[in-house]
């Protein structure tokens, strides 16, 4: 970091932890998560343009156990990312600012994200039917 | 006598640290909207293409709406994309020359993945 002399504010070590701060925190890092799955997308993409080979290459990489940990966790990534996103939408509108609202809709866009996540991983699991 | 004749808007919009003012603002949150219903979408097509064959995956991604929206969402994911890491970078990236060139590759590495995108998508819509 750049050395200006200028005086530091406090950083994270002196807060409580507070679920506002983890929320902040997680849309930064589940945009980071979802900006590199969406090379993966590309590839998903390219691999059906070249053909059933290198498609079966990309599904084969998909459904294997190391496949299905980076599914599950760009799925959470996402469902955050999504919950969050709509979240922040809707507080650039000027409403959801108080303090109770604000914890309450942090904590809102966590379930939300856990509960979509097991949802959609469920329907997976049971082979596509609901 | 410093004053500033100007008023408030006309010095945000003329402003901040691009020299664009709220633009960055602005199309992270329209490009945000538009991925909340591009995302979705697709997710539900996804799904609805679970354990199909090549085939089925392949006809389904050729129809024009589907090879439309699924355009969109790559432009608009990687802009998106690279505005929010843009945020990050500028953020916690102190040393000049390191942020510099962060910013750039991150423009370079999303302009070249949504055009790779997007050849896909006109490749099987196009069937060639």
């Amino acid at each position: 970091m750049a050395q200006t002399g200028r005086p530091l504010s406090p950083h994270l070590q002196v807060y409580k932890w507070q679920v506002q701060m983890v929320s902040s925190i997680l849309h930064r890092a589940t945009g980071i998560v979802l900006a590199v799955g969406s090379l993966l997308l590309v590839w998903g993409l390219a691999a059906v343009a070249a053909g059933p080979e290198a498609f079966a290459t990309f599904t084969d990489c998909a459904g294997s156990p190391l496949g299905m940990i980076v599914l599950i966790g760009w799925t959470l990534a996402f469902f955050y990312h999504l919950a969050n996103g709509i979240r922040h939408l809707v507080q650039d509108t000027g409403v959801g600012y108080s303090i109770p609202a604000f914890v309450r809709s942090s904590w809102l866009s966590i379930i939300v994200s856990i509960v979509l996540t097991v949802a959609v991983w469920a329907y997976v699991l049971a082979g596509g039917h609901a | 006598m410093s004053r500033d004749l100007r008023n408030p808007l006309a010095r945000a919009r003329g402003l901040g640290s691009a020299k664009e003012g709220v633009s960055h603002w602005m199309v992270q949150r329209v490009t945000g909207l538009g991925l909340v219903f591009l995302t979705v979408w697709f997710v539900v097509t996804v799904l609805g293409l679970m354990h199909s064959d090549y085939a089925t995956a392949r006809a389904t991604l050729a129809k024009p709406w589907n090879a439309v929206l699924l355009a969109a969402l790559l432009i608009t994911t990687f802009r998106h994309a690279v505005l929010g890491l843009q945020v990050v970078i500028e953020d916690y990236v102190h040393t000049r020359w390191l942020e510099v060139a962060s910013l750039v590759l991150i423009k370079f590495i999303a302009v070249l993945a949504a055009l790779a995108g997007v050849l896909a998508v006109l490749r099987v819509a196009l069937g060639s």
